[in-house]
């Protein structure tokens, strides 16, 4: 299956991103936006037409983009700053450790074009560490939303959140896949399919491809648990504990590499708590070759089929 | 305070910070004896600030962007109420919220938390472009050292204030020719400083930076060019006030012995008479 969204209507979740911000930039003046000549890839021209001037473009310069997010957020503001995720959390790294987390600033720092959404670009252009760049630093939540519906839900929790955080946002389109009404909680999973043979733990672009992975295994009366974990940091312990404790082996999607993201991240929880066998399925700690950003996926052994195979595989090693 | 009265304070804690380095048995000396006048100026004639209440919104803004010379910020602050004074003793010891580097968690008076050079001046513009938003008349002020100015977020900056118009922002750069192992010339020498800054857009002044005169009339609301970011480059000197610490490359965060310590406080007391 090279395309697991054949048939399904597509979402590019930075819609519902600008969207809600314009939404809450209307109702607020104290949300602004900030980028990197990054206008149109954030898809922020709706903003800035509305509110000329509180879109704050300072060309290409992440380092001092982030700075200026940190004063922005010293006087007052509530800067969204928005750049293609490799060059935000890559680029302007030490700003986001120094003058956002360590300095406890009201900064939202959204990544855009997330993961492997560039494809064919290449590595320089996926942002495939960024869950463990920032997730080693205190004080700035870690976020992937899975779909339109969470993406939306994010960016309000975010608005109304009194600290930094970091919202990792894809461009690849995805069907929808929590209820409209989602509400966001920090540091909370969503129980997207009840199982008792194993857990799936995925976010972003992954959630959606370990629902079908689970159907999947289901038509081979495999009862997997899906559980949506967009809070990679904090992240909810008590259920990946209860996802061990009651299905007896985890399998982690992420796209992002294998080194440091949301699996590493259960597998903390995991090891101190409540071991079991896990598989994490992610980029292999390689760059990657030329493809688009799905191909990409299936190629790294996360189509919906070869998640439903490392999920058997995962089986056989459960006591 | 008259620049007379602004120079006895910045000697009382010329003198305080030694001790502090002293007792401590670190410290960024030298660099702290090169700004203590220019943050004398600017919070006891300059800056609008409330130590009661640290967070008033429209509060001027200090950033320190050579964030290794908090010491000195730290003396500053205590002098002026944010902090108490014998708090100063404290400095470096186990548990301590004065640290090597300023903390605005910890610290009421700190803006932002700096260390890493070529931080400052990008919050400073965020800020500034904060008080432009909000239609309010407060206003921010970073220093960086003249060596820090080699970061490249720095130019980063320049740029994006000078677009800006920031008029509210000045940037003090203490331009004591050294940096940490070398000779800012023998390293990458970015003298003369003025003339860069007025090609990226901004209003550039050159002053002595240990005559209190010089330094009051450059920071003052009068001396602001509308719609340009102003630079004010503060010829200094790294170990001001205490003659073997002056323009020596050797000071910069050198400990002085016992009989160093003696002379210079002796220097300094001096200087007072």
């Amino acid at each position: 299956m090279s395309n697991p969204y054949e048939g399904a209507k597509l979402h590019d979740c930075r819609d519902a991103f600008t969207s809600v911000l314009e939404a809450l930039g209307s109702d607020n003046t104290d949300i602004v936006a900030v980028c990197n000549d990054s206008v149109g890839s954030s898809k922020l021209a709706g903003f800035r037409d509305k509110f000329p001037e509180r879109l704050i473009n300072v060309g290409i310069a992440e380092q001092n983009m982030v700075g200026v997010g940190a004063g922005l957020a010293n006087g007052g503001k509530i800067p969204f700053v928005c750049a293609a995720s490799p060059f935000l959390t890559g680029r302007a790294l030490e700003q986001i450790k120094a003058d956002v987390a360590y300095s406890e600033a009201n900064v939202k720092l959204v990544g855009i074009s997330s993961g492997m959404a560039y494809g064919e670009l290449g590595p320089t252009h996926h942002s495939i560490e960024d869950f463990a760049w920032i997730r080693a630093l205190p004080n700035v939540p870690v976020i992937a939303p899975a779909d339109r519906v969470e993406t939306a839900a994010v960016i309000k929790w975010a608005a109304a959140y009194r600290g930094g955080c970091f919202l990792r946002l894809s461009r690849v389109g995805v069907p929808d896949v929590l209820p409209e009404d989602h509400v966001f909680e920090l540091g909370k999973a969503n129980y997207l399919r009840e199982g008792g043979d194993l857990t799936i733990i995925a976010n972003g672009v992954l959630t959606h491809r370990s629902m079908i992975a689970a159907d999947l295994l289901g038509a081979s009366g495999i009862d997997a648990r899906v559980l949506n974990m967009a809070s990679v940091r904090p992240i909810d312990e008590a259920a990946v504990v209860r996802a061990a404790n009651e299905t007896g082996a985890i399998l982690t999607c992420e796209e992002h590499t294998t080194f440091g993201g949301l699996g590493s991240a259960v597998a903390e929880v995991v090891v101190d708590q409540a071991p079991v066998p896990m598989t994490r399925l992610g980029v292999p700690g390689i760059f990657a070759h030329t493809a688009s950003a799905n191909d990409l996926l299936n190629d790294f052994g996360m189509s919906p089929a070869a998640i439903a195979d490392s999920a058997q595989a995962l089986l056989e090693r459960k006591g | 305070m008259t620049p007379e009265d602004l120079s006895r304070l910045a000697n009382k804690i010329r003198r305080r910070d030694l001790q502090a380095v002293f007792e401590a048995g670190a410290g960024h000396i030298g660099g702290e004896m090169s700004v203590i006048d220019i943050l004398t100026a600017l919070y006891f004639r300059i800056m609008n600030v409330e130590p009661a209440n640290p967070a008033a919104p429209h509060r001027d803004r200090l950033v320190l962007s050579k964030g290794h010379t908090a010491l000195a910020l730290y003396i500053v602050l205590s002098e002026k109420g944010f902090i108490p004074a014998e708090e100063i003793s404290t400095f470096l010891q186990h548990k301590s919220r004065l640290n090597g580097h300023p903390n605005r968690v910890k610290v009421p008076g700190v803006e932002t938390n700096t260390g890493p050079l070529g931080h400052g001046l990008p919050i400073g513009v965020g800020m500034a472009k904060a008080a432009k938003l909000n239609g309010e008349n407060w206003r921010t002020f970073v220093i960086t050292g003249d060596g820090e100015m080699q970061e490249g977020s720095n130019w980063e900056a320049i740029m994006a204030a000078a677009q800006f118009n920031l008029d509210n922002l000045t940037l003090i750069i203490d331009h004591n020719r050294l940096q940490q192992g070398a000779r800012l010339a023998e390293t990458n020498n970015l003298a003369p400083l003025a003339p860069k800054l007025e090609a990226f857009g901004w209003a550039v002044e050159e002053i002595d930076g240990h005559d209190m005169d010089e330094i009051c009339s450059a920071l003052s609301p009068g001396t602001i060019t509308a719609g340009k970011p102003k630079c004010i480059v503060a010829h200094t000197n790294k170990g001001q006030g205490i003659s073997f610490m002056s323009d020596n490359v050797a000071w910069h965060h050198k400990v002085p012995n016992e009989e160093q310590y003696k002379q210079a406080m002796a220097e300094l007391e001096g200087a007072l008479e």
